[in-house]
């Protein structure tokens, strides 16, 4: 089938600097995603009800103010309780090397830091599509 | 809801669409958006099952389609207006074409941006699309997108386009009433009026009335709307300021009121009919250039002498259509063979 990829961008939590978020989508797009942006304080219930409308195969988070640890477990949560817990969800901002492996344990499935190179980013989300093209 | 659509779960999808499910209406467009062969499966079940507008409380979906140049306000005023319509009880529906890069084919959609108010409400459903390469404002799957929107249920159907030069006309193949948005100051708006815009729009809102500037634009647009010798009512020019919601419920208003007056005159009918009729065409014209690109394949694109083979193509074309028409309904037999 041939489907294109739709990812979301999303900032929750209550700080304003969507740069990186902007930035990132752009990126995607450069590379051939079809993006989707939402812009600054989204609540993860309306995150989730967005990626759920716009029928996307990833959420990208991206958080400066701290509140990680709470919110994208969160979204991935929400994103189960709607039976849409094959939608990837990954995350990136200001986030402790140490909060990262409680993150995935929550389902977060990667964390960008800062500076991440776009490639790696891309080649993320291109090894969940053709890994989850194998299960089904 | 299954996580992929197969043949197997196509009626749960269908289900789904007609009670109005989210999920189910997001994965059914994404599936009007692909070139599988479910899609077809998906748009003929949706047509059987589909509550005809006759037996329906609100009478059937409206489409309203929006345009005009970037920048002017479009994504604004639609957030504003789902939330006037939300207020008269209308189940509302938003589809916002962004365009596709032409160099990577991906895209970036940011018209929901400005309609983030209604994130939770559920009686509305936002749809974000990528033109993927059509000219003319729209996504090549955007009129099946509006039928899926139809088939759920919603009463009011918003379609956002590009809008830029001449592609705003595209607008004008699926809605039953198109308003045009402009912003003044944009420098280019006599570029605007001379595009062709002048003879689409039902309703010219000039946006960002805010700015000093927009009265000299209103001024321009009624006396162009006086000359527009195209339009079956003459169309109405109005002010708003979408970020204050200013000036939204009288569009509001407007909007239904000129609906009625189109209907009444049987122009919302012969609307329907030509843009179904180009829908179709359409469709049947990407097919037909499959075949022809497939007949390249075959013949060569000249032949060995260097001529190209206009006469021949044309000849053996239309003998392949003879041949439909002929046996329009024996197509499996004809399989067979
Ligand atoms: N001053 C003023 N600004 C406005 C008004 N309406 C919208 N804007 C601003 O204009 C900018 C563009 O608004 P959008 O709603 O994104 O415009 P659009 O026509 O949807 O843009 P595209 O989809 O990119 O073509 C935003 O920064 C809005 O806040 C208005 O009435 N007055
Ligand atoms: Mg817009």
């Amino acid at each position: 089938m041939s489907e294109k990829t739709r990812i979301l961008i999303a900032k929750p939590g209550l700080d304003g600097h969507d740069r990186g978020a902007k930035y990132i989508a752009r990126a995607l797009r450069d590379h051939g995603y079809e993006v989707i942006y939402t812009g600054i304080r989204q609540t993860p219930e309306s995150i989730v009800n967005i990626a759920i409308q716009e029928d996307v195969q990833f959420v990208g988070l991206s958080l400066l103010s701290g509140a990680h640890n709470e919110l994208f477990p969160r979204v991935v949560e929400l994103l189960r309780a709607e039976g849409a817990e094959d939608i990837v969800v990954f995350g990136g901002g200001i986030i402790p090397d140490y909060d990262i492996p409680g993150l995935k344990e929550a389902g977060v499935r990667a964390v960008f830091p800062p500076g991440t190179p776009i490639a790696e980013v891309v080649q993320f989300i291109e090894q969940c599509r053709t890994g989850s093209a194998q299960t089904t | 809801m299954p996580h992929r659509v197969s043949a197997d779960n196509l009626s749960d999808l269908v289900r789904g669409v007609l009670a109005g499910k989210n999920r189910a209406i997001a994965r059914a467009i994404t599936l009007v958006e692909s070139a599988s062969p479910l899609r077809d499966e998906l748009l003929e079940q949706l047509r059987e099952c589909a509550e005809p507008a006759s037996h329906r409380a609100d009478g059937g979906s409206r489409v309203i389609g929006i345009t005009g140049p970037p920048g002017a306000g479009k994504s604004t005023l639609i957030g504003e207006l789902v939330a006037v319509a939300r207020m008269a009880g209308e189940k509302v529906a938003v589809l916002a074409v962004d365009p596709s890069s032409p160099f990577s084919g991906g895209a970036l959609l940011g018209d929901r941006l400005r309609m983030d108010r209604h994130g939770l409400d559920p009686g509305v459903y936002i749809r974000s699309m990528a033109s993927r390469g059509r000219t003319g404002g729209l996504s090549p799957s955007a009129l099946e997108t509006v039928s899926v929107l139809t088939a759920a249920g919603f009463g009011t159907i918003i379609v956002e386009s590009v809008g830029v030069g001449q592609s705003e006309v595209g607008i004008l193949t699926l809605a039953d009433l198109v308003l045009v948005v402009l912003n003044p100051g944009a420098g280019d708006e006599i570029q605007a009026l001379k595009a062709g815009v002048m003879e689409i729009g039902d309703i010219y809102v000039v946006n960002k009335a805010d700015y000093p500037e927009a009265e000299s634009m209103v001024r321009t647009l009624h006396a162009a709307v006086r000359e527009s010798i195209h339009a079956v009512i003459e169309p109405r020019v109005l002010r708003t300021i979408a970020t204050a919601g200013t000036g939204v419920e009288a569009l509001h208003r407007e909007i239904g009121e000129r609906l009625e007056a189109l209907n009444e005159r049987g122009e919302l009918e012969s609307r329907r009919r030509r843009r179904i009729t180009t829908a179709l065409q359409e469709i049947a014209g990407d097919l037909f250039s499959e075949w022809v690109r497939a007949w390249i394949e075959r013949h060569g694109l000249t032949d060995p002498q260097g001529g190209v083979p206009f006469g021949k193509l044309r000849r053996e074309l239309a003998a392949a259509l003879e041949t439909i028409t002929v046996r329009e309904g024996c197509m499996d037999e004809e399989d067979a063979k």
